[in-house]
């Protein structure tokens, strides 16, 4: 089944160009460490879900570029076009002049309806090329006006028109330290429409990301081209083809079917955060060996500290102990706290994949009460290793990872909408105080619901 | 890709929009090597087969025929329109797009914006209508005038009206060149209270400069050139003031070392949104980002850096140095210490071979020492151009929404107060038809009330920041 990626604005086309090159060199790897055969199935699958055939033998990306001006799409086009080893389809993307100048309302209240039914034709011309749909991916940031406002609009448009294909939003979060002034407004006003309309987002901050690059990659000069290749690994370590089920050689047909059954068992919840380890420069690669108990030792720790990276982790959180009543709201000024789960998905790539050991994760202490260990917790595999590293393991977390990055975007807009500060400018294109107050008060109730996990 | 029209008004306006087009042709040719006129170049120039007769068939793709400025020149004398068309940019401006009239306004702001006003209005509506036909998608109009004088301060802001009117969507961005205080146009202080009126008003954004900052600026450059302190010479390309290497040379004439810095403020505030970068930012952007409320769209620029060394190698020391320069008074266009008073809000504009890493890592270094207002804690937007300036390796254009313009305005009013009270020259502007003792009690009220606005925002500097609690929800 093939998944038609949508990619909004200038952060989104950046970065599913970076993923589309991930996946595709990938694919292509010779260092697979599995059969020939083995690899070809990996190849083929990979193929079959993210990239079509044209006539002369080089794959299409199954995607849609849109954004509301063009340097950045003529940009993406010509990277693809001169990598020579895959390309966009040659009608698949939709521009404008004007850009939607970070402003939210613009994006969602004129470039929206404006445009719904090119972007909507361009989407269904590159269903149509799919033999069967297993759904969207739309990549898009929070913080300025196309990817945001253009995006939420078109995840509604999704929801409506293909109410029965999965969608999946790809969010970038921004820098703390802005990008854009008014990204608070725009982020939450992003959230609480994609909370209705989208079946998960899976979210990438910017600022965790960063750090990557600089702590783990040894990158000095950081780059948005930096980061958005880290982002792209991440994503390929979680989409790219993995075994439909234990003991099975074939691969998984209905991923992000897959992926939502596993992690989003109520829709209240929603946000998904993503860790990948090991991660790290090409240099440091050559001179490292893993073993799955360790690799599997520091996810875990990952998960129950919510750490964004292997360094620096905390070995001090601990899961409570079983048999105590309960635990407790989650306290969002308490600096280290353990981070429950309602479900987790673990995605291994590799060699020896299948003597990876994964009881430890399914300890009930880490998971709220309301599923049962078996049901919150699922695992992925393969046995062909992912872009050059021996072993790869991935997690995919419905938790708390992302309850304090929300609480404080909600403050700052809070407090920036206390003032009235800005407001005149999505005012002006149909975005009231209403809209505001719906969003904030949304987002205080997943702010509220994520916190009480732990009861 | 959207474009801009550059409207320049009086003498000041026109003699900054001259350098400005042939900055902005350097900059063009440097970057184009291959003479196509692209989507870049269209942001400000029409690309012209001038074989057709008539209005010049445009010509939207291909090689660079002949390049006109998307421009409208404005001036109620002769003198200066007409050097500008005989000099080596003659070829550049579209001679129908120019109003001018002989006898001048007098330093008059009624002459300018009443009596020119309805003279040229029907003209003024035509050029402007013009100009827009040529444009695909018009983003923008850029106003270049002075505040001190009769026609750019009086028909420049005229204009303003007429372009909220007739292209309500279309940006408008005022570069107004604030009277200093040896200014020796005795009634500039009426002329500039009424002007700010309109400012006010009908502007989206306004850009003050006053000419003793720019005059500070190059004797620093100056001292710097002259003193030998430098090992090794400056690239004369990369002073801002000069216009070396530019498309037409020019007679350097008196001001044209200012109206570079001028020229130079204005195509770095363009650069983003002409030329890809990682991280763009549109025109557009900047109104959203840096007016928080409708009447508190005054920015203060600064620019650096000033001139680059001819050493190659620029360590990262010295890109840390231009963000820190940013920030000193000496650095800005107007007379205001940025860092001691409270932003409202700032964007970093930055061109070349600089990457997120560097642009955060001096947010972080800076951040201590500035003061946001409680609402925009970390009110920064900015921006990454992959295309430097000439003569550059990287820039960095700071535009501050800052409570450091109040003094400019206090100033103004005090200089207005002192020759209204003695009704000195008033005669001469209540004689003009349609200008009532109420337009200056009107314009000094307008200015009043803006002066308090940033006082409330001062006033909230040493309280600390009131956190309103959040909404509750039940569970």
């Amino acid at each position: 089944m093939s998944i038609v990626t949508v990619q909004l604005g200038q952060c989104g086309n950046q970065i599913g160009f970076e993923v589309f090159d991930a996946l595709f060199s990938d694919s292509h790897c010779p260092q697979g460490l599995c059969s020939k055969r083995e690899n070809e199935a990996y190849q083929a699958s990979c193929k079959e879900r993210f990239f079509s055939e044209e006539e002369n033998g080089v794959p299409i990306a199954r995607a849609v570029l849109v954004d509301m001006e063009p340097k950045v799409i003529n940009q993406t086009l010509s990277k693809a076009a001169h990598s020579g080893r895959w390309n966009y389809g040659q009608h698949s993307c939709f521009c404008q002049k004007q850009g939607s100048g970070n402003n939210w309302a613009y994006g969602y209240s004129v470039h929206g309806p404006r445009h719904e039914e090119s972007i909507m034709n361009l989407i269904q011309k590159e269903v149509e090329k799919c033999d069967s749909l297993n759904g969207f991916f739309i990549i898009m940031s929070m913080a300025g006006g196309t990817g945001s406002g253009l995006g939420a609009f078109a995840t509604q448009n999704l929801q409506d028109q293909y109410s029965n294909s999965l969608k999946m939003n790809q969010i970038i979060w921004p820098y703390g330290t802005g990008e854009v002034i008014v990204q608070n407004y725009n982020s939450i006003l992003t959230l609480s429409h994609l909370y209705r309309s989208s079946d998960a987002l899976l979210v990438h901050e910017n600022d965790a990301v960063h750090k990557i690059c600089a702590k783990l990659m040894n990158i000095k000069q950081i780059s948005f081209r930096d980061i958005n290749q880290v982002l792209a690994h991440q994503l390929g370590s979680v989409f790219q083809p993995t075994y439909s089920e234990e003991g099975s050689f074939h691969y998984r047909r209905n991923p992000l079917g897959d992926l939502m059954e596993n992690l989003v068992p109520h829709p209240e919840f929603k946000m998904l955060g993503v860790r990948n380890i090991p991660q790290m420069s090409e240099n440091s690669l050559a001179y490292s060996t893993f073993t799955w108990a360790g690799l599997l030792k520091h996810l875990r720790q990952m998960l129950i500290s919510n750490a964004k990276m292997e360094e620096g982790i905390d070995w001090q959180v601990r899961p409570p102990l079983s048999g105590l009543p309960t635990r407790g709201k989650m306290s969002l000024n308490k600096e280290f706290h353990f981070n429950t789960s309602i479900a987790n998905l673990v995605i291994l790539r590799g060699k020896d994949v299948h003597s990876a050991e994964l009881g430890a994760f399914k300890d009930p202490a880490l998971y709220t009460s309301w599923l049962e260990p078996v049901h919150a917790f699922s695992v992925w595999k393969t046995q062909r290793a992912f872009s050059k590293y021996e072993k790869s393991a991935a997690l995919v977390s419905n938790s708390q990872f992302l309850v304090k990055p929300l609480d404080t975007i909600v403050g700052k807009a809070w407090n920036m909408f206390a003032s009235k500060a800005y407001i005149h400018q999505y005012t002006k294109f149909g975005i009231e105080e209403e809209d505001f107050l719906d969003s904030f008060t949304l987002l205080e109730q997943v702010i509220a619901s994520y916190c009480n996990l732990g009861f | 890709m959207t474009q801009s029209v550059v409207l320049q008004v009086g003498q000041c306006g026109n003699q900054i929009g001259c350098c400005f087009w042939g900055l902005a042709l350097r900059e063009h040719a440097a970057v184009n090597q291959k003479a196509i006129y692209d989507e870049a170049i269209s942001s400000f120039f029409r690309n012209v087969d001038t074989r057709v007769v008539g209005d010049g068939g445009s010509i939207s793709k291909g090689k660079i025929c002949s390049l006109k400025a998307r421009a409208v020149l404005i001036d109620m004398e002769e003198g200066v329109v007409n050097e500008i068309l005989q000099g080596p940019l003659r070829d550049v401006f579209d001679s129908k797009q120019l109003i001018t009239d002989i006898s001048g306004s007098g330093n008059n702001w009624a002459v300018g914006h009443k009596v020119f006003g309805s003279l040229y209005q029907e003209q003024i509506l035509e050029k402007l209508r013009k100009s827009a036909e040529h444009c695909d998608c018009l983003q923008c109009f850029f106003i270049i005038h002075s505040m001190g004088g009769g026609t750019g301060s009086g028909l420049g802001t005229f204009l303003l009206k007429v372009l909220e009117d007739e292209f309500p969507e279309v940006y408008r961005f005022v570069t107004s060149i604030y009277p200093s205080g040896e200014d020796d146009v005795i009634t500039s202080p009426y002329n500039s209270m009424l002007a700010m009126k309109e400012l006010n008003e009908h502007a989206d954004c306004v850009l003050p400069i006053d000419n003793q900052s720019l005059f500070d600026i190059i004797s620093k450059i100056d001292l710097m050139v002259n003193s030998g302190k430098l090992g090794t010479a400056i690239k004369p390309k990369s002073l801002v003031t000069s216009s070396a290497g530019a498309f037409k040379k020019r007679q350097e004439k008196p001001f044209d070392a200012m109206n570079n810095i001028v020229a130079n403020l204005l195509l770095n505030l363009t650069s983003s949104a002409r030329f890809e970068g990682s991280l763009n930012m549109d025109l557009n952007e900047i109104s959203m980002n840096l007016v928080p409320f409708p009447q508190l769209h005054y920015l203060v620029s600064s620019l650096t850096p000033l001139y680059t060394l001819a050493d190659v190698n620029i360590p990262s020391r010295r890109l840390d140095q231009m963000f820190s320069d940013a920030f000193s008074k000496d650095h800005q266009l107007i007379r205001a210490d940025p860092k001691h008073s409270l932003y409202l809000a700032c964007a970093l504009m930055v061109r070349g071979n600089v990457q997120i890493s560097d642009l955060r890592r001096n947010i972080e270094r800076l951040k201590p020492s500035l003061r946001f207002v409680s609402w925009n804690q970390e009110g920064w937007k900015t921006s990454l151009c992959s295309v430097p300036p000439v003569g550059h390796s990287h820039s960095l254009l700071a535009l501050a929404n800052n409570t450091c313009v109040k003094p400019t305005f206090i100033e103004l009013r005090e200089r207005f107060t002192r020759l209204y009270r003695k009704r000195a020259h008033l005669h001469h502007y209540l004689q003009i038809e349609g200008m009532e003792e109420s337009c200056f009690t009107e314009a000094l009220s307008s200015l009043s009330a803006l002066i308090q606005e940033y006082n409330q925002l001062d006033a909230t500097k040493s309280m600390p920041a009131e956190e309103l609690p959040r909404l509750s929800v039940a569970v």
